[in-house]
């Protein structure tokens, strides 16, 4: 593996060895020296064309743990401004020792170009591209899900419900994805103008009802982060509106089974698309799924830098 | 200046044939006697007309000139072509269109004739000078806003009046702007999947369904660009059926290739309109089998690397067509048991008829010697650089049949043996 800018270039396989390749390197996180020499002599650039302080930062972690050499560069503080283009910018990135590009990117795409085109020969990891893919987000949602129901292998018989704006979102698009590939069913509910034409085809059904689909007992219940500025106008009438029907909150939060999970990708906005009460729910991942963020990244940096599994 | 004979050549009827070319006419057809350039094996064609090439000179040099165009176009065995309106300045005078006209006849490959633009700088809002561009030297005869839509409807509509006084012809780019906002590919499941915005089907057909209504109010020639839909194509015979005046075109990419190419995000795949399903594909092909589609147009869209070599949404849409045309025809119609007369309809004789090219889409005795001699038995590895100074070729590496062997215009040799001829 030497790029990782979609889930569709893992197979099963590949998938499961690198959640328990997380699994082994998040031992590390309880360490007194969180500190391994795996990519000692290693350059890894943090490309970020989209503000992402979170992602940055677990990425960041991430190789540090590896002992890699971190870069962060950020497109509104560069020559990306005044107008040069992505090739030019990872060639000169690779020109200075990168090894791998970490690549944020608001265009859906740019990530998978940057692996497939000739430019460079450095490691490519998406680390979120538009409204297309986050991989890394997909597989730590993965490993906290099997974490949470102590699995060791894949995910065949849990129901997972993805609840938001569908359309907009790449970690919903990476999860149909993973989630599929490790055998759960895959449920996403949402407004119906915020759910693309042809989604079904990715492997999920599709619900217009929170309710409807909390009725059917998921095993998690993943929320997404909501843009409130996409909620009122030409995808919902208003925010108080979506609020209303699509909040995990209250009733809604009654119905989640006991032995349930849920998930939110951050950063949450409280009281909007989640409430407190859930948020802070004893059955609420938030905190692992960072932590898990950083395992996991450690696991595919290693994997596309080294070659190899742990 | 002697007499030409090509020996030995197939005719589009099936016979064989030589053809004997003084000063630039065919002279006889049949048996010739005197020695010639022995064509046995070769399925001589009237020459190519394209009526959708994008020379991008004047203003967009660095993609294509109208020289390299039209050595690319006569490599491909085109003797005519149609060229786009949308150049900078846009071609909605005659002194732009007269330009064109000059460096075609200077460059000598083949037969460049400007189309005008429908409206005042491809805006939308106003006509463009269509009587001064028909009256013009270039004597304009089809005009178009390809790149984009005349979507407003009443100013359609006073177009096609506007030009049926001289029995012009609106070349329509049939795309509804409001339904395409953002549009970055076919929309459907794999626009989902891969996060960009669609390009619904409706937003074609809806205006191909309007502009023939609009054709059949006024009685004027429309023809409409690109078909990409199978809905398109149902419009269409629908029209034709009602007895409206409408030809309609196919290009070459959207008979072969389809959305699975976007894929992997290389922007040589984008294009305007989109590639679409497989269905659609199919749905072309019959059409253009049984005659629904008229013409193939190659809509050549040359770019410079640089508006290429960058992400999908920042990248211009748009491929080059011209060399790969024919084969691309060939695997199309005569693949599936079409006959070479009907491949020279398409790619000649109607898109002549459609442009109003009075000395295209002719192979008899007293017509002008525009001929493409092809070997249908060769078969060939597309390559990414052709005589076209951009390299957006969605076709490279793909194995198509038939070769152009030599492209005659106006009784010379513009290619002659597979290479091109530098004119005087």
């Amino acid at each position: 593996m030497r790029h990782l800018t979609s889930i569709r270039e893992l197979t099963k396989d590949a998938a499961i060895s690198l959640l328990d390749n997380a699994q082994q390197l998040s031992q590390v996180n309880d360490r007194e020296v969180k500190k391994l020499p795996a990519l000692r002599g290693k350059t890894v650039v943090n490309l970020f064309f989209e503000n992402s302080t979170r992602t940055r930062i677990s990425f960041e972690v991430a190789a540090k743990r590896l002992s890699a050499d971190v870069i962060n560069f950020s497109a509104d503080s560069s020559s990306v401004s005044k107008g040069e283009s992505l090739k030019d910018t990872a060639q000169t990135l690779e020109a200075l020792g990168a090894d791998a590009i970490v690549i944020r990117h608001p265009l859906s795409g740019a990530p998978k170009l940057l692996a497939e085109q000739d430019w460079i020969s450095a490691s490519v990891i998406n680390a979120g591209d538009g409204s297309h893919e986050h991989p890394t987000q997909a597989l730590l949602d993965a490993l906290t899900i099997r974490q949470g129901f102590g699995l060791s292998q894949d995910l065949s018989g849990l129901k997972v419900l993805i609840v938001g704006d569908i359309l907009h979102s790449r970690v919903a698009r990476s999860n149909i994805l993973l989630l599929n590939l490790l055998g759960a069913t895959v449920t996403v509910a949402g407004p119906r103008t915020l759910i693309p034409v042809g989604i079904e085809q990715m492997g999920t059904t599709v619900n217009s009802s929170f309710e409807d689909a909390l009725s059917a007992k998921p095993d998690v219940v993943m929320m997404l982060r909501v843009q409130k500025e996409r909620m009122q106008g030409e995808f919902f009438s208003s925010t108080a509106a979506y609020s209303k029907a699509w909040s995990l909150e209250g009733d809604r939060l009654a119905m989640v089974g006991q032995d349930a999970l849920i998930l939110h990708p951050g950063p949450m906005n409280r009281g909007f698309e989640i409430s407190s009460e859930a948020a802070d729910d004893p059955r609420s991942q938030v905190l692992r799924q960072v932590s898990n963020g950083v395992a996991v990244r450690m696991a595919v940096l290693y994997r596309c830098l080294s070659g190899e599994q742990l | 200046m002697t007499s030409l004979i090509l020996k030995n050549l197939t005719l589009p009827n099936g016979s064989g044939a030589d053809i004997e070319i003084e000063k630039g006419r065919i002279t006889k057809i049949g048996s010739v006697s005197g020695s010639g350039i022995d064509c046995a094996g070769l399925q001589a064609l009237p020459g190519f007309v394209d009526a959708h090439t994008h020379l991008r000179e004047p203003g967009f040099e660095a993609s294509e000139t109208i020289l390299s165009g039209s050595r690319s176009a006569a490599a491909g065995g085109y003797t005519a072509v149609m060229a786009m309106a949308n150049t900078s300045p846009v071609t909605d005078t005659a002194e732009v269109a007269d330009f064109i006209l000059d460096a075609g006849v200077r460059a000598g490959f083949v037969e460049v004739k400007p189309i005008g633009s429908v409206t005042k700088g491809l805006q939308g809002a106003e006509l463009s000078d269509i009587q001064g561009l028909s009256e013009s030297r270039s004597k304009v005869r089809m005009f178009s806003d390809d790149g984009v839509c005349v979507f407003d409807e009443d100013l359609m509509r006073q177009a096609l009046v506007a030009v049926k006084a001289f029995n012009g012809v609106i070349a329509q780019h049939a795309q509804d702007p409001t339904m395409t906002v953002g549009a970055q590919m076919n929309a459907g499941a794999l626009a989902a999947e891969l996060g960009m915005a669609g390009w619904p089907a409706e937003a074609e057909e809806s205006i191909i369904k309007r502009d023939a209504e609009l054709a059949e109010q006024t009685g004027s020639r429309l023809h409409i660009c690109h078909l990409t839909t199978a809905g398109a194509v149902e419009v269409v015979r629908w029209a034709k059926a009602r007895g409206i005046n409408i030809t309609a075109e196919v290009t070459p990419h959207h008979l072969l290739l389809t959305e699975e190419l976007v894929r992997g995000y290389d922007s040589v795949y984008k294009v305007n309109p989109p590639l679409r399903r497989l269905e659609d594909t199919l749905a072309l092909r019959e059409a253009l089998l049984d005659g629904t589609i008229d013409v193939l147009g190659t809509d050549h869209a040359p770019h410079s690397r640089e508006k290429k070599e960058c992400e999908w949404q920042n990248a211009a849409f748009g491929m080059v067509g011209l060399e790969h045309a024919a084969s691309v025809l060939q695997e199309v119609l005569i693949q599936s048991g079409a006959s070479w007369e009907r491949f020279a309809n398409v790619l000649s004789v109607k898109p002549a008829q459609i442009a109003g090219l009075e000395h295209q889409g002719q192979l008899s005795v007293g017509s002008i010697a525009n001929i493409a001699l092809i070997d249908p038995t060769a078969k060939r590895v597309i390559e990414r650089q052709t005589n076209s100074k951009s390299v957006n070729n969605p076709f490279a590496g793909i194995t198509l049949p038939g070769r152009i062997v030599h492209t005659i215009f106006k009784g010379r040799f513009t290619l002659k043996n597979t290479q091109i001829q530098e004119q005087q």
